[in-house]
């Protein structure tokens, strides 16, 4: 850091650091960092000045990649491996990406993600959007001077298990720490919440490039609370650029393009839609490979027909969400736009129309729409590394979609319902259905529908191991556990005999570890980087965290909750850990951070205990004082 | 150690009773989270972080469970040692079926003729019904402590809130 820090008055007289942190919105078009500096979050822009970074990742064949705008010019040219928008196949199979004839890539039907064929191997989009990733990483760090604590990362509100799983992967292969996975209106409204000081019932319309959510929060002074959210993971403004392209084919009567044209025609109807956001037509001129010219005026009046279903798509999410929160659009006191594609006036009038049937609600508009999220998750971040600014606020969000089970005849048992408040916990009881029966298979899905097939698969694990007894006697009690990134982790236990099968629901569509480890090793091969001092970096990174953590703790309250003995017990593994990190031995490092984990069991626990008691008798002041 | 012993009133701070003060519950609530939520320990150690997520985790259980009269209810009579709603526990009298058939058969109606007047009155007669039943779970549990009562009553407002909720699904299908 080249500034100096001065520690705020009356606070801990340890040294104050400042810990870089910064929140990145990894969008379907566009992607930015953002971080917190003397009390303000700004977006952290490029050499050239520029702040959005194009989600757009190019291989060529002598190894290099492109991120961003360079990718962007050469896509036309480069199509089959220029990865435009691959956050629409984040944890998505084949057969869930639609309009798959429009896109020009040579995709791998692999289990659980689309993989995509490029010039320089295989691509998950895991490993597509740690390149986006890594860039903003790098552009934090050369702009803060020193290396990132953790990032918060922004999700679409109604990314599924799978999706969130998907980017957190993306993040670790960027070696990135996630703080958090932060839900992208939670985040707009945190921006806008904390900026204009909000009280009362807000709805976040949040219409992105390729995905859609509606979230409706209560804002109470201090509390950010999440009452519902819906939307569609495959909606967005390039949904609007399709219409355009087909409009284009229509009327141009081109029947066969290649895949050159394919870029550059979506590229111009993107351009005649964000034109259309100023001026009332647009014009379209495209010259084919075959030398063929296409020239088009599109009308606004035109634009707003071919997409008014899409619009109305958005609306029906924005009911049930008001439903789910036991609502009605009366109540709703603002509502805040994010995401580029509510620049487009017909979204915006529709949204208008919508919630303001009264007249008294209009949008909110007043904060850059493409930046919005990036500045939450930055305000966010600078929270969740421990830099404590004057407020202090609580978040509180949900499952965006209903957790549960397969049972017999291929229906869904809910275990989780939808809308629960993060973090949550759940646990029913199922039985065998034949006498006999040793094992039991669990297929965990998620989505509302009654049918297993109409949700997404998660995961399938097995419980073995029962002991044999006729059907229906045995009791198989299954858990569901959802943290505060939204991730659900699985177990079922045999009650009687006390059989155990724990899953952190990810093998059947995520990326093992050893995967992980793989991707790994075939980036740092190419950056000529060592694996061994790659992995010792990251174990010393942990055993810093680590010593930071226990040493505030410590001080805070070392002296009152434990004794002269436990706390020289403490003060020793936190030695041996300095000692450790010294030297070079990653198994010693480990070993000695893993002690002093284990060695703090007892003192976290009394520490929350103290803190329950502190919030408990707080509250019963308060009572007393009414 | 983590006491999970404390029943969610005790642990929300408040009166063991189906009458709620629910400002003093929401406050309750989110002092509770103010410590415990996993959010307040981003940056401590694993073990703060594990335990942050299970008391996170029963401070939302207690709170969701004490916020629906329902569920409410169901604990309180739980905490008596009354499982009202085991699979066993089935019979109804018959004016009270008779009704909900009633009921059943206009939904199905409104639902065939996709008139959302006709579910806009269903459902207004159903929350009267509802606030009925609510008052006298009150005047049982906390008045007379008759738990068996309280028992039936709970059962019939759960079928009253099924049918709720199937009216809500026909919402949704209006689109």
């Amino acid at each position: 850091m080249a500034l100096l820090q001065i520690s705020e008055p009356g606070l801990s007289t340890a040294p104050h650091q400042h810990r870089l942190a910064v929140g990145i919105d990894l969008g379907t078009t566009n992607s930015l960092v953002a971080t917190v500096r003397n009390g303000v979050a700004v977006v952290l822009n490029d050499a050239h000045g520029h702040g959005l970074l194009p989600s757009v990742v190019r291989y060529l064949k002598n190894g290099v990649t492109q991120v961003g705008h360079g990718a962007q010019r050469q896509a036309a040219e480069d199509p089959y491996n220029t990865i435009i928008s691959a956050k629409r196949f984040m944890g998505r199979g084949i057969k869930d990406i639609p309009d798959l004839a429009t896109m020009p890539y040579q995709f791998i039907n692999a289990p659980g993600m689309v993989q995509i064929k490029t010039v320089a191997g295989v691509k998950s989009p895991v490993e597509i959007s740690a390149e986006i990733l890594k860039v903003l990483r790098a552009r934090a760090e050369a702009s803060l001077g020193g290396e990132l604590v953790g990032a918060v990362i922004t999700v679409p509100a109604y990314f599924d298990d799978a999706q969130r799983q998907a980017t957190k992967d993306a993040a670790r292969l960027a070696g990135l720490n996630v703080l958090r996975l932060l839900n992208e209106p939670t985040a707009a409204a945190i921006a806008y919440g904390l900026d204009n000081a909000a009280e009362g019932l807000y709805a976040v319309y949040d219409l992105g490039g390729g995905t859609f959510d509606i979230s409706i929060l209560k804002l109470t002074r201090g509390v950010f609370e999440v009452l519902a959210t819906n939307g569609d993971s495959a909606l967005g403004g390039d949904d609007f650029d399709r219409r355009i392209y087909c409009w284009i084919l229509e009327q141009a009567k081109v029947h066969t393009l290649d895949d050159r044209d394919k870029t550059l025609l979506m590229a111009r109807a993107r351009e005649a839609k964000e034109t259309l956001s100023e001026h009332p037509s647009a014009h379209i001129t495209v010259v084919l490979s075959t030398g063929e010219v296409v020239n088009l005026n599109l009308s606004e009046e035109t634009f707003n027909e071919m997409t008014a279903s899409l619009v109305n798509k958005t609306l029906l999410p924005c009911r049930k969400a008001l439903r789910d929160a036991g609502l009605t659009v009366e109540e709703v006191k603002g509502v805040v736009m994010v995401g580029g594609s509510t620049r487009i006036p017909r979204v915006l009038a529709a949204v208008g129309e919508f919630f303001g049937e009264g007249g008294k609600c209009s949008p909110l508009t007043n904060l850059d729409p493409d930046k919005v999220v990036a500045l939450g998750a930055a305000i966010q971040a600078n929270v969740l590394a421990g830099n404590k600014g004057g407020d202090d606020w609580l978040l509180l969000d949900v499952v965006p979609l209903s957790l549960g089970l397969e049972t017999m005849g291929g229906l869904t048992e809910k275990i989780i319902p939808r809308n629960a408040t993060l973090p949550t916990a759940r646990a029913q009881e199922f039985t065998t259905y034949k006498d006999g029966q040793t094992a039991m298979s669990i297929h965990v899905v998620q989505g509302e529908r009654e049918l297993v097939a109409d949700c997404r698969s998660l995961a399938r694990f097995e419980l073995r191991g029962i002991p044999p007894m006729v059907a229906g006697a045995a009791r198989i009690r299954v858990t569901f556990q959802v943290d505060a990134d939204g991730l659900l982790s699985a177990s079922a236990r045999e009650l009687g005999t006390g059989v155990e099968a724990h899953i952190a629901v990810k093998p059947s569509y995520g990326l093992t570890d050893d995967e992980v480890a793989r991707m790994l090793q075939d980036s740092y091969a190419h950056a000529h980087d060592d694996m061994a001092a790659r992995n010792l970096a990251e174990a010393q990174v942990d055993g810093h965290r680590l010593i930071d953590a226990t040493e505030a703790a410590l001080r805070e309250n070392g002296a009152v909750l434990l004794n002269d003995d436990e706390r020289a017990r403490v003060g020793k593994l936190l030695a041996a850990l300095k000692l450790a990190l010294d030297g070079e031995d990653l198994a010693a490092v480990k070993r000695a951070t893993e002690a002093l984990n284990q060695g703090t069991v007892e003192f976290a626990a009394r520490r929350m205990d103290s803190s329950v008691k502190h919030a408990l008798t707080g509250q019963r002041l308060d009572a007393l004082e009414i | 150690m983590l006491d999970f012993s404390r029943n969610h009133f005790e642990l929300l701070g408040l009166p063991v009773s189906y009458a709620l003060d629910s400002a003093r519950l929401d406050q309750a609530y989110r002092d509770l989270q103010a410590e415990v939520h996993p959010d307040k320990f981003a940056h401590a150690f694993d073990a703060e972080q594990r335990l942050s997520m299970q008391w996170a985790t029963r401070v939302n259980e207690a709170y969701q469970t004490l916020r629906h009269p329902f569920d409410r209810a169901n604990y309180l009579l739980q905490l008596q040692g009354i499982h009202a709603m085991d699979a066993n526990n089935t019979s109804m009298p018959m004016d009270f079926l008779v009704r909900q058939m009633a009921w059943r058969e206009q939904l199905e109606a409104a639902k065939a003729a996709q008139d959302a007047a006709a579910l806009d009155r269903l459902e207004k007669t159903l929350n009267t019904e509802v606030r009925e039943f609510q008052a006298l779970l009150a005047e049982e549990i906390d008045q007379q402590r008759n738990y068996p009562l309280a028992a039936d009553t709970l059962r019939k407002l759960r079928f009253t809130d099924k049918l709720l909720a199937d009216v809500g699904a026909a919402y949704e299908e209006l689109g």
